[in-house]
């Protein structure tokens, strides 16, 4: 496969220079090229924000809806063609704040899709306001006194809720997250992949050397059955760790549980309507 | 007790109790068994908001000629326990016929007195009041007994042979009771029997939407629970393995009009059904159809508002809001169909028309189509197997192509060589990002020419009663039974009457009927009169007067006779 695929010839990218968005694109388009898959049956999903945008610089299928709103539309694909491939890709602001409900029950219901989240603890498109994950005391024009909720731990979060692919990964790493990455789409089941990125524009806190300094590689040693020692790693804050915390391969997917794929794999657009079934249906009503 | 009832050919029954009593099992066996026997029936139920307790009713009428909606008049009533009486006092008169346990009732009013609970446990439990209670009405109309018997058995066949042997033996105890007392009373009806009826259909509100979507190739339904739209999720879930439909209630109704969009964008054919507070949750959904130019339908089951409301009443009263749900500008179907038949046709064609103009189709029903049936001599025949009008992609395909009458051809992902990009933003035909001023203006031209061409898909307004009418009566939705009836019980009335099964977009041709009358009456289930303030705007053309209702309760024939 060749490696430029998924390049566009010419696009008028809306990220600031240096954003940390242009080391995931190059991620993930990586990812995508190192496991062949079909081009023609990925689609990314997304939902409103400077990381939602990823799929418009791509040569790839895109659903890009509503703020939030990411995973209800890439469940609903997934489930009315699980021949594709899902990659729901959007901002910590879209996906655990705005779209948070749907995180929970997205992970719950387990779907085959992979979730990307773009974490660089700000609001970008308008403008550095706090997001979820921001740090107690980050100071922005709406929180002018700092930060004063406690962040959002998605990874303790999907964990508690016993996501089958738990993953973090930054950036700065972009070896070790391009194979996060790559196991994360290969996974069968819901996966999560926690990206720490920095916002050069409206972050000066959590910045590259800031991630550097701040995250550790989970040992070799790491138990990725094991549930309760992934969520002590979930909740350590002194330093983060990045790698995959948590697998759990035995849980039944969304999709696969449907009745309508039982004894018909095909995709929904394949099949057409029974008139005649209906017809004779109705006539029960007569009894 | 004397003949009062004779020469009436129209029933009243109302069964009332509790919540939890099991009325409903009463209703269904009491209509089905009527039909059976080759009566025109009709039944509608009226509940309160709670599981158990509280008073609720069923209405059932049966009548020499085809029913379909309230009256308030009761001939016949069961009340199950003694808030019943009081409940339903208003709608009673010296000649409503009373028949309970009155050691039960412990009232003071004249009834006729039927030990049903003392009945049942000599049949070994209180459970089978309700079919003494069956069999009574059956014996009282003076039906024959091997109806009811032969009913009874087919009806509880998969419970085992005990089962039905206690229930035919509670149906027998029940059918004597009633002809004795209908003989000793001499109470005797003149409702004509219409042998066809026997194989006429019967289907509510719920069934018929739900049959029409499956018509119209539903395959999706994501929706979260919520009166009175709930019986359509449910009767998509029982059916979903047999139609191969994919049923998921979601998180809640935000998900769920997303998880609708979705499968269209895949290649699927999605419904939601909601209620007005879910509906609200959805509008930005509907927008984001508009703008991705995406089919979808939405069936609103209205109920009155505002907030909470009155969660299982019934109200016209979200035209407004299903009018103008979605920021931005873009175009929409709504339909409001006020019988059955309609109800199945209107499902059916909003998935059509969804799919050919890539646009949101809103169904507006509400608590008293849903839960109303009577018989039906069957539904729309739909003889077009549906066809997915979707695309296989070519390199370089483009989802938002600029084409003269504004329809771009649908693709998905997966079948084909094309990418397929949908985008909330404004976009280009590729449909990537654009803030492009001339870009959007081709693309509202596109989206909103749409609109223009819809108004040749209009299901026309249709007219009933007389052609050299003075009064014009207009109604949308479900009055329409109500108004046709009460209409048909004035002579040489010199009303004519004007149903609307679609209320959006509408049709130039209606200025017409104004013309040609001297007064023009809008009948509305609500408060501020949506429609009529509708038809205002629309076209300038306005009401003399107007009917409303909204206390939470659908209209009755009386009501409306009295108001024309």
């Amino acid at each position: 496969m060749s490696q430029t695929i998924y390049d566009m010839e010419q696009c008028d990218i809306a990220w600031c220079p240096g954003c940390g968005n242009f080391g995931i694109l190059n991620i993930i388009k990586d990812a995508l090229v190192g496991l062949s898959l079909p081009q023609q049956d990925v689609v990314f999903v997304s939902g409103i924000g400077q990381a939602a945008k990823i799929p418009q610089y791509m040569k790839a299928h895109y659903f890009n809806g509503l703020h939030g709103r990411a995973l209800p539309p890439a469940t609903a694909i997934k489930a009315t063609n699980p021949k594709l491939t899902v990659i729901a890709e959007s901002g910590d602001g879209d996906m655990y704040g705005e779209g948070g409900n749907h995180f929970i029950h997205c992970i719950r219901r387990n779907p085959n899709i992979t979730n990307i989240v773009h974490n660089n603890m700000v609001y970008g498109l308008t403008k550095g306001q706090a997001s979820p994950t921001s740090e107690r005391g980050f100071k922005t024009p709406v929180q002018i006194n700092g930060v004063i909720l406690e962040p959002f731990n998605p990874i303790a979060v999907a964990i508690s809720l016993d996501a089958s692919f738990v993953a973090r990964v930054s950036v700065g790493e972009k070896d070790h997250a391009k194979e996060i990455v790559k196991k994360a789409i290969l996974h069968k089941g819901y996966a999560l992949v926690d990206f720490f990125q920095p916002c050069v524009t409206f972050n000066k806190t959590n910045t590259y050397k800031w991630f550097k300094e701040h995250t550790y590689f989970l040992e070799e040693s790491h138990d990725m059955s094991n549930r309760i020692k992934a969520f002590e790693k979930a909740i350590e804050t002194e330093k983060l760790p990045l790698g995959v915390f948590y697998v759990n391969e035995k849980k039944p997917v969304f999709e696969e549980q449907l009745t309508v794929y039982r004894s018909d794999k095909r995709p929904l657009y394949e099949r057409g309507s029974d008139l005649a079934k209906l017809n004779e249906f109705i006539n029960n009503f007569k009894n | 007790m004397d003949k009062k009832l004779k020469q009436r050919d129209d029933l009243s029954i109302v069964i009332a109790g509790e919540a939890g009593q099991g009325i409903e099992t009463i209703e269904i066996i009491l209509t089905k068994l009527l039909k059976r026997a080759g009566y025109n029936v009709f039944a509608a139920k009226e509940y309160m908001s709670r599981v158990r307790g509280g008073t609720n009713s069923i209405g059932i009428r049966i009548s020499s000629r085809p029913v379909a909606c309230f009256v308030n008049r009761i001939d016949i009533v069961f009340p199950l326990d003694k808030k019943a009486i009081m409940r339903l006092k208003p709608r009673m008169t010296e000649k409503t016929i009373i028949v309970g346990d009155k050691k039960a009732l412990a009232t003071d009013e004249k009834i006729i007195d039927i030990p049903f609970l003392d009945l049942a446990e000599s049949i070994g439990n209180p459970i089978f009041a309700n079919i003494i209670a069956v069999g009574f009405a059956i014996g009282l109309l003076d039906i024959g007994q091997d109806v009811l018997l032969l009913f009874l058995s087919e009806y509880f066949s998969k419970k085992g042979k005990e089962i039905i042997d206690q229930n035919v033996r509670a149906g027998q105890i029940g059918w004597d009771l009633g002809q004795e007392k209908q003989k000793s009373l001499d109470i005797s009806f003149e409702i004509k029997k219409d042998i066809s009826v026997a194989n006429e259909f019967i289907i509510n509100g719920h069934q018929a939407i739900s049959l029409g979507a499956i018509a119209g190739g539903c395959n999706f339904i994501p929706s979260y629970p919520m009166s009175p739209s709930t019986g359509v999720l449910t009767f998509m879930a029982q059916q979903g393995e047999n139609f191969g439909i994919v049923v998921e209630q979601a998180e809640d109704e935000i998900s769920a009009i997303n998880m609708g969009l979705g499968s269209w964008y895949a290649g699927g054919r999605s419904m939601v059904t909601t209620s007005g507070g879910g509906f609200a949750l959805m509008t930005e959904g509907i927008s984001l159809a508009g703008c991705i130019e995406s089919p979808m339908v939405i069936h609103l089951a209205q109920r009155p508002g505002p907030a909470t409301g009155l969660p299982t009443r019934t109200e016209q009263g979200d035209l407004e809001l299903a009018l103008y749900a979605g920021h931005g500008e873009f175009p929409r179907v709504i339909y409001a169909p006020g019988n059955i038949q309609d109800a199945f046709l209107c499902a059916y064609k909003a998935f059509e028309l969804a799919d050919k103009y890539q646009v949101p189709v809103i169904i507006l029903t509400d608590q008293l189509l849903l839960d109303s049936y009577y018989n039906i001599s069957g539904l729309p025949i739909i003889t077009e197997e549906i066809k997915n009008l979707i695309i296989k992609t070519q390199a370089g395909y483009k989802r938002y192509q600029i084409t003269e009458n504004g329809i771009s051809d649908r693709g998905i992902p997966g079948y084909g060589e094309g990418f397929v990009c949908v985008d909330s933003d404004e976009h280009d035909e590729g449909g990537y990002i654009t803030e492009d001023f001339d870009t959007r203006i081709a693309m509202v031209d596109k989206r909103l020419k749409k609109g223009e061409l819809l108004k040749q898909e209009i299901l026309e307004p249709e007219f009933y009663g007389d052609q050299d009418y003075e009064k014009l009566v207009v109604g949308w939705g479900s009055t329409n039974h109500v108004i046709l009836e009460a209409m048909r019980s004035k002579e040489n009335n010199g009303i004519g009457y004007l149903y609307f099964k679609q209320i959006y977009p509408l049709s130039e041709k209606i200025e017409e009927y104004w013309k040609r009358s001297k007064e023009v009456i809008f009948v509305e289930n609500n408060a501020t009169g949506q429609f009529e303030k509708l038809i205002r705007r629309e076209f300038g053309l306005s009401a003399n007067r107007h009917i409303r209702k909204y206390n939470g309760l659908p209209f009755s024939v009386e009501e409306v006779f009295e108001q024309l």
